[in-house]
């Protein structure tokens, strides 16, 4: 089960105001790093934490920073993702949500170790309502003396400004969010240069997702050996799951990292088992951006062992018959779900999403979502089948940003894992077309004895 | 710096890229390059058809480098070994790449000024599938008029974004750019009636494929057919020095200086461009080179000999009746 | 959805018609202006859209565009430019209550497609489209982030969890009574920044 770090005093009332989050112990980490731990020391505390980034890639945070330039003589800056919009995703917006000073410490006490004196967040436009509470929060942290010209007397000094995007999901991906910042198009940059060189306004720059900010004040409260004892091997500490699907309990969930998977989607105290009594059929740990795993794998490896809730064992057997953790978007999928049709609405969003700049992706994207499209509504070839698996494989890792893979794995996976529901819908235009979801049919069919599929779960 | 492409090695400067390595060898060695455009501050990185795969990150650091790069914005490391042609995942991604420019192109070359001069032609020569795998319709855009003299046949572009960075760099207002996301992205004015810019035209030069043509040649006749000449006159705005593309003793279109990558040397002005087309307006100083694999090259001789034919004997038409 | 091969992007034109901020909201624009350094002015622009948008009529207009541009000092292309890229910026005239459904997966597989559906048939249009009363305006959009408490739509930005055919036919009763009159807990984008 394990100890919880950043919601242990997420169900107090009145906890997103600055008065009661000081007085269950708010703004310590900063009055710590700020009047007894110099620059350095607070970097050695997140290195030796072993936190890695939350947002997806699980970059370690400690060895990101190290890379800011610290010889440029412009301003630096640090700038907080809050952009949240991998489906399945909504931890980000709990946490502010609930706990905007939780945000607002891990902020001060990041750009105090960074040299950092102005600090923007980034938040997707649609969360509107949240710009108003962090906005407030904000403020409330300037009135007492946390935020503004010489904090707690020292001699450091930070503004932090709250700034919306206005509805691109491109925009998480930390280049495209820079000029999203810089008031243009979110077309991701291309790498080399890397912000910690040249970032926003072309000065050195360190991006961090919400939840990974989040978690530096308590890092060093508990000290980073103390944070780094939580978890299981390279996956330190407690990790935000936001669980959405076919479950009893959805919810955003922080979990001790190396939990089963198995527990997490069976025991009440997380979600709760599938809802309706029905069946496991798959599911997308990580964001709809990572590859989906049917039953029998999302809950053991190939091994035999049982898969955890962490960074290495999600991603143990590679994507063979593996997937990654990704931003923690847990979606479940029960017996009755059309991977067809999810694969299909998840292209659609990625074509949407794509911003067009780089070939791959934007005729990928797009022309993916057509072949899926046909075979959904019955107008697919069996061909279509193996031009798709091409298709993803050419737009796979040719692209500016990762959002080319995370469109065409989404498409490989579901492909590798069901490619006997992909057929069943190329042979059985008429059924398809009229059954969306919960093809009845069709699981008939798989769950017969020769099904092949090895979804034991059933 | 010693960088090896395709086991050729090249010494160039710090901070070059690979591209420029490859092109300081020269031949086919030089990955195409749809997007990246020497002359132009921030180009690059988009089409994707420059990708190479480094076998070897530096002298230091050999292990290979994950992904393709492209070549156009990667810079070189000193022992780097870079393999183009000689890689079969190069061919392989760049034939995917082909494709998917392909893939809403209207393939309407029959009907395109573009043709014969078109860098999205040689490129599915190089590296195109016989047979589109697509079967689904593609994308239709209207085609509107940026300025007074510049078409924008939408269908046919490949956002490489280079008539952007032209506009942005050469000319003080900017009145196009790209417009809305994904696939369904265009170069647009956005309103109608946008004026032209001094230097606009030079949008058409850098144009890698008929997206942008001139209408002062639209449909005059294939490039094939002309003839292009270094030809000069004094100007104002610009060095005046272009290329006319002549037949006979007409001047059918004037167009910047191409060199051996398809850059011009010298962007022109509007008036060089669209309003000289007299034969009096220019000093012819000579045929211009062309690569013999070329189509434009068909009929097309950098120099003249001396007509030396027998005449026929005075009057022996007439005694012949 | 699907396949949408005819581009219908029009070329847009100038009304010339004035447009302004009052006093107060542009008091607020110049304080967002001073969030970023000198010369930077331009990040304001995604701020100010929303606020414009909001502001000045529901829609982004070119007359809008324009005046946001000489506002920011940067060339109007900019920001048309930014305006159609980001999915939140609406172009055309849009109904009173814009309502934007959530699409994508999570929400897809908890009934998100039955709550467009039902809206379709309620509303008697098509996503995209406008009520002839002019006071509805349905529209699909991707994830909302929102995953957990789906289906889930957003009706001029603020959310609607946890739907049911029954709570949207209720929601749209509570809309139409409340059309004519400002309405009740709404917070602005000035208000937020402020």
């Amino acid at each position: 089960m394990g100890g919880k770090i950043l919601l242990t005093n997420i169900d107090i009332p009145g906890i997103r105001g600055f008065d009661v989050y000081r007085a269950h112990g708010g703004y310590a980490a900063v009055e710590k790093a700020l009047r007894e731990m110099s620059v350095a020391e607070v970097g050695t505390e997140v290195n030796r934490s072993g936190l890695r980034g939350r947002g997806g890639a699980g970059f370690p945070t400690g060895l990101k920073w190290s890379f800011l330039d610290r010889k440029s003589d412009k301003p630096r800056y640090l700038v907080c993702n809050a952009d949240e919009s991998e489906p399945g995703t909504f931890k980000d917006r709990y946490l502010m949500q609930h706990l905007p000073h939780l945000l607002i410490e891990g902020l001060i006490i990041s750009s105090y170790a960074l040299g950092v004196n102005t600090c923007y967040i980034y938040i997707r436009g649609e969360f509107k309502y949240l710009v108003g509470i962090l906005e407030k929060a904000i403020r409330e942290a300037r009135q007492h003396g946390f935020l503004g010209e010489r904090i707690l007397g020292t001699g450091f000094s930070l503004n932090i400004y709250v700034h919306p995007g206005a509805g691109a999901y491109i925009c998480g991906e930390e280049t495209a969010l820079l000029e999203s910042l810089e008031g243009k198009r979110g077309n991701p940059r291309i790498k080399p240069p890397f912000p910690a060189f040249k970032g926003l306004y072309g000065c050195p720059t360190v991006v961090n997702n919400v939840e990974t900010l989040a978690t530096v004040g308590p890092i060093i409260n508990m000290g980073g050996e103390a944070y780094s004892k939580y978890g299981r091997g390279k996956s330190t500490g407690t990790k935000l799951i936001s669980a959405c699907g076919n479950i009893n309990k959805p919810g955003v969930y922080e979990i001790e990292m190396g939990l089963p998977v198995e527990d997490f989607i069976f025991s009440p105290e997380y979600c709760g088992g599938i809802s309706n009594d029905k069946y496991l059929k798959a599911v997308i740990p990580g964001g709809s951006s990572v590859p989906i795993l049917p039953a029998d794998l999302i809950l053991n490896t190939v091994k035999g062992e049982k898969r955890l809730m962490s960074y290495e064992s999600l991603a143990d057997g590679d994507f063979v018959s593996g997937t990654m953790l990704g931003s923690g978007g847990f979606i479940v999928f029960d017996e009755d779900a059309c991977i067809v049709r999810n694969t299909w609405n998840l292209t659609h969003f990625y074509r949407h999403e794509s911003c067009g700049q780089c070939s791959p992706c934007r005729e990928g994207t797009g022309w993916m979502e057509k072949i899926l499209y046909r075979i959904e509504h019955g107008q697919g070839k069996m061909s279509d089948i193996d031009l798709l698996v091409r298709v993803a494989k050419n737009i796979e890792g040719n692209t500016i940003c990762p959002l080319g893979d995370a469109a065409a794995w989404p498409v490989a996976s579901a492909i590798r894992h069901f490619r006997r529901e992909f057929e069943y819908h190329v042979k059985h235009p008429e059924v398809v077309k009229n059954i969306h979801h919960g093809a009845i049919e069709l699981n008939a069919e798989l769950m017969g004895p020769d099904s092949g599929t090895g979804i034991k779960y059933w | 710096m010693k960088v090896t492409i395709d086991n050729i090695q090249v010494e160039v400067e710090d901070g070059s890229t690979i591209l420029q390595a490859a092109r300081k060898i020269g031949g086919k060695v030089v990955p195409p390059a749809m997007c990246y455009y020497s002359k132009l501050k921030g180009s690059g990185g988009k089409c994707r058809t420059c990708l190479v795969k480094v076998a070897q990150s530096s002298a230091k650091d050999p292990r290979p480098m994950p992904k393709l790069v492209a070549s156009c914005s990667t810079p070189v490391q000193d022992g780097m070994v870079v393999q183009n042609l000689t890689s079969p995942e190069v061919i392989e991604a760049r034939k995917g790449i082909v494709e998917f420019l392909l893939l809403n192109h209207p393939l309407d070359c029959p009907v395109c000024d573009q043709a014969g001069e078109c860098d999205l032609q040689d490129l599915s020569f190089g590296f195109g599938m016989e047979e589109t795998a697509t079967e689904d319709e593609r994308r239709e855009y209207p085609v509107i008029d940026i300025g007074d003299n510049i078409k924008l046949h939408m269908n046919r572009c490949i956002l490489c974004y280079r008539c952007v960075y032209t506009a942005d760099q050469l000319t003080d207002k900017r009145l196009h750019g790209v417009l809305y996301r994904g696939d369904v992205s265009e170069i647009s004015t956005f309103i109608s009636n946008a004026v032209t810019n001094e230097f606009s035209g030079n949008v058409i030069d850098v144009c890698p494929v008929g997206a942008l043509t001139d209408k002062t040649f639209r449909f005059k006749s294939r490039v094939w057919f002309l003839k292009p000449m270094n030809a000069h006159r004094e100007c104002t705005k610009c060095s005046g020095k272009v290329a006319a593309w002549m037949f006979g003793n007409e001047i059918y279109r004037i167009t910047g200086r191409k060199d051996q990558f398809g850059e011009v040397e010298e962007f022109i002005c509007n008036e060089c461009r669209f309003d000289k087309k007299s034969i009096s307006d220019w000093v012819i100083d000579g045929p211009r080179h062309i690569k013999r694999q070329s189509v434009i090259s068909a009929n097309h001789y950098e120099e003249l000999k001396k007509q030396s034919v027998i005449k026929p004997i005075e009057g022996f038409m007439e005694k012949q009746e | 959805m699907g396949q949408n091969n005819h581009i219908h992007h029009h070329l847009f034109e100038k009304q010339n018609k004035p447009v302004k901020f009052s006093g107060s909201t542009l008091e607020v624009v110049h304080q967002l202006i001073k969030r970023y350094p000198e010369g930077q002015q331009k990040s304001a622009l995604l701020p100010v859209l929303h606020i414009a948008q909001e502001e000045l009529g529901g829609y982004l207009s070119v007359d809008i565009m324009d005046y946001v541009a000489s506002l920011l000092n940067i060339q109007p292309i900019e920001v048309y430019e930014v305006a159609t890229f980001y999915s939140m910026f609406y172009l055309d005239k849009m109904g009173t209550y814009v309502i934007e459904v959530c699409r994508t997966g999570p929400c897809a597989i908890s009934g998100g497609e039955q709550i467009l559906a039902h809206l379709q048939d309620v509303l008697e249009i098509k996503p995209g489209e406008t009520t002839h009363d002019g006071l509805f305006t349905l529209k699909e959009v991707e994830c909302l982030g929102s995953c957990g408490t789906g289906p889930v739509m957003q009706v001029n930005t603020e959310y609607y969890e946890k739907l049911t055919p029954g709570k949207v036919d209720k929601l749209l009763e509570d809309l139409r009574e409340y059309a004519n009159q400002p309405k009740p807990g709404d917070s602005t984008w000035v208000e937020k920044f402020c």
